[in-house]
């Protein structure tokens, strides 16, 4: 396997994008990854899409892209991973680049949500589980899955609603940052507390919004990342895990004494094998992270999932401000699904935008001095998770070559 | 909006509307598309005989023993498909649940409901709705009872759970 590097990224605005059709808004993303790594549409060898679609009306997302974006003939896929989309669409494109099928590929994640009504939205979501078992008959949400989490956290631990307002804000508050953000306001936690019931215990500020919205990565071989740029950001491993459809047969979450997410800790577990990092101590070698926020209390799960606490001691981090920027670890300071905004297929690759500027120490230009982390141990994690831990993808990405 | 498109058709002949909240141009589709899946249940059609007689069952291997809620034909672990079908007593006890208030389209008419899982005495966990007057009673682990009931207004025949 040859190594990997990340060489351009782009990043289109979030939020409700009633002013461009899905084509228009990838180029939005794609145009800024090519002038990032000062390439052509044409030097792109393959394109892989990340695109769940069903609420927008295009139904072959990659090819309409490829031509709007320019890399016609190439090759070009659509991948799904639900809301994991974005990184399994990065996994296969890592794939063609590492076993030398090709050397440069794009990445385009890219998600048009408003071509249908919220309501259609919320069906579609919802469907994505075991669907007669689930949806049918008992007609699920997405927030309802991961309000049946926060229950059973609130049982075992001691959960308080308050808890999970504490990441709303913190989340908002780096939003209010980035330029590219849906949400610009910052919000206390009487804004969270005060807002309606989605699905109990989740109220309307710990959902992310549904967005429209793009972000492209650009992948190259080392030999040709080594022309493109002095400062290749490598991808150093990934992750990858299947949970089961139905949240009934879900051991962890239902049996033990905690909650979490088994794929997210399988996920996570194979991606530190595969770097060399402990799982116990995974916080203190990484500069900065970005995980699955879709509601409040999956941002809560990842910390323990990705080993950066024990179990139940993720209340802690967050009630000690130890995951805002200058604690243990800087976690979606970016703003993240909850406040940037969450356009299902584009969250992984929007994740690893927002890493590749941290690690270049560019992000401060995008967004300010109290967003830019430190970097010190020149790594950085996206934890992206599909569903509610149907698919959970975990990427490292390095800027220290993986094999020497 | 389909009405804004006909009203916009009508006066400009094009189905081209201002968007209320961004005032942005906006093409309404005229192709509206409806969905209805259907999808086989012959391997499994004890489950929703079992249904019409009151009965909700699970499966279990004959040959590894492993159990299967919802009910399938096929043991993916011994490779084998002799199952046996056995009806839950219904006793169980909640591990989590919720509230949903805001509704899938298709489930706009019903009023808000609770969902909950429970692990049942016979070693398999149920997602369903749970029957209760008031959700302030709504404990952890409280017993709680499966028994088969119509959903109106479709008067079609569904499980539920309700306080024991």
């Amino acid at each position: 396997m040859r190594d990997v590097a990340i060489v351009g990224v782009g990043h289109s605005r979030f939020g409700n994008r009633y002013d461009v059709r899905i084509d228009e808004l990838a180029w939005e993303a794609v145009r800024e990854a090519l002038k990032d790594a000062e390439l052509s549409a044409k030097d792109m060898e393959f394109l892989v899409v990340g695109c769940t679609g069903g609420w927008s009306a295009e139904s072959l997302p990659a090819v309409i892209c490829s031509e709007y974006c320019g890399t016609l003939p190439k090759g070009s896929m659509r991948v799904e991973a639900a809301c994991a989309t974005g990184s399994a669409a990065v996994a296969v494109a890592y794939n063609l680049v590492a076993s030398g099928y090709v050397d440069l590929v794009l990445v385009l994640g890219v998600e048009k949500m408003y071509e249908s009504p919220g309501p259609v939205q919320i069906e579609l979501i919802g469907r994505a589980g075991n669907y007669f078992w689930e949806f049918e008959n008992f007609g699920m949400t997405f927030p309802a899955y991961y309000a049946l989490h926060a229950t059973g956290y609130m049982w075992k631990h001691g959960l308080k609603e308050e808890d999970l307002a504490q990441i709303a804000v913190k989340n908002h508050f780096y939003a209010s940052m980035n330029p590219k953000a849906q949400f610009k306001k910052k919000i206390v936690v009487d804004t969270v507390m005060g807002s309606r019931y989605i699905a109990w215990p989740l109220k309307l500020f710990d959902c992310c919004p549904l967005t429209d919205g793009s972000a492209a990565l650009i992948l190259a071989s080392e030999s040709v990342a080594r022309k493109i740029t002095d400062t290749p950001v490598w991808i150093s491993a990934i992750g990858a895990s299947t949970g089961t459809g139905n949240l009934s047969k879900r051991d962890m979450f239902l049996n033990l004494e905690y909650s979490g997410l088994e794929s997210a800790v399988e996920a996570a577990r194979q991606a530190y094998k595969r770097a060399g990092i402990d799982y116990n101590n995974a916080a203190k070698h990484f500069d900065v992270a970005c995980v699955h926020d879709c509601f409040t209390i999956a941002e809560l799960m990842a910390y323990e999932d990705l080993g950066f606490c024990k179990r139940g001691e993720g209340l802690k981090l967050i009630r000690e401000k130890q995951t805002y920027n200058g604690g243990l670890i800087p976690v979606n300071i970016d703003g993240g699904l909850k406040a940037k905004g969450h356009p299902i297929g584009a969250t992984g690759c929007s994740m690893m935008y927002s890493l590749v500027k941290q690690l270049r120490q560019e992000y401060r230009e995008l967004a300010g001095r109290e967003a830019q982390a430190t970097i010190r141990k020149g790594r950085a994690l996206a934890h992206n998770i599909g569903g509610t831990g149907h698919y959970a993808y975990v990427t490292i990405l390095s800027l220290e070559k993986p094999h020497k | 909006m389909s009405d804004l498109a006909k009203k916009s058709i009508k006066e400009k002949g094009l189905p081209l509307i201002e968007e209320p909240k961004t005032k942005l141009p906006l093409y309404i589709s005229l192709r509206e598309l409806s969905l209805r899946y259907h999808f086989g249940t012959a391997k499994i059609q004890t489950f929703f005989e079992g249904l019409k007689e009151g009965k909700v069952y699970m499966t279990r291997c004959r040959k590894c023993d492993e159990k299967f809620f919802p009910p399938q034909a096929d043991c993916p672990k011994c490779l084998e498909s002799d199952m046996e079908w056995i009806p839950l007593s219904g006793e169980g006890e909640l591990l989590t649940c919720t509230m949903i208030t805001v509704k899938p389209s298709t489930f706009a008419h019903y009023d808000n409901y609770i969902v909950g899982i429970a692990q049942m005495k016979e070693g398999v966990r149920v997602l369903a709705w749970l029957q209760i007057d008031d959700p302030r009673k709504i404990k952890p682990k409280m017993k709680v009872r499966l028994t088969t009931v119509r959903r109106e207004p479709e008067h079609f025949i569904t499980y539920e759970f309700a306080p024991m």
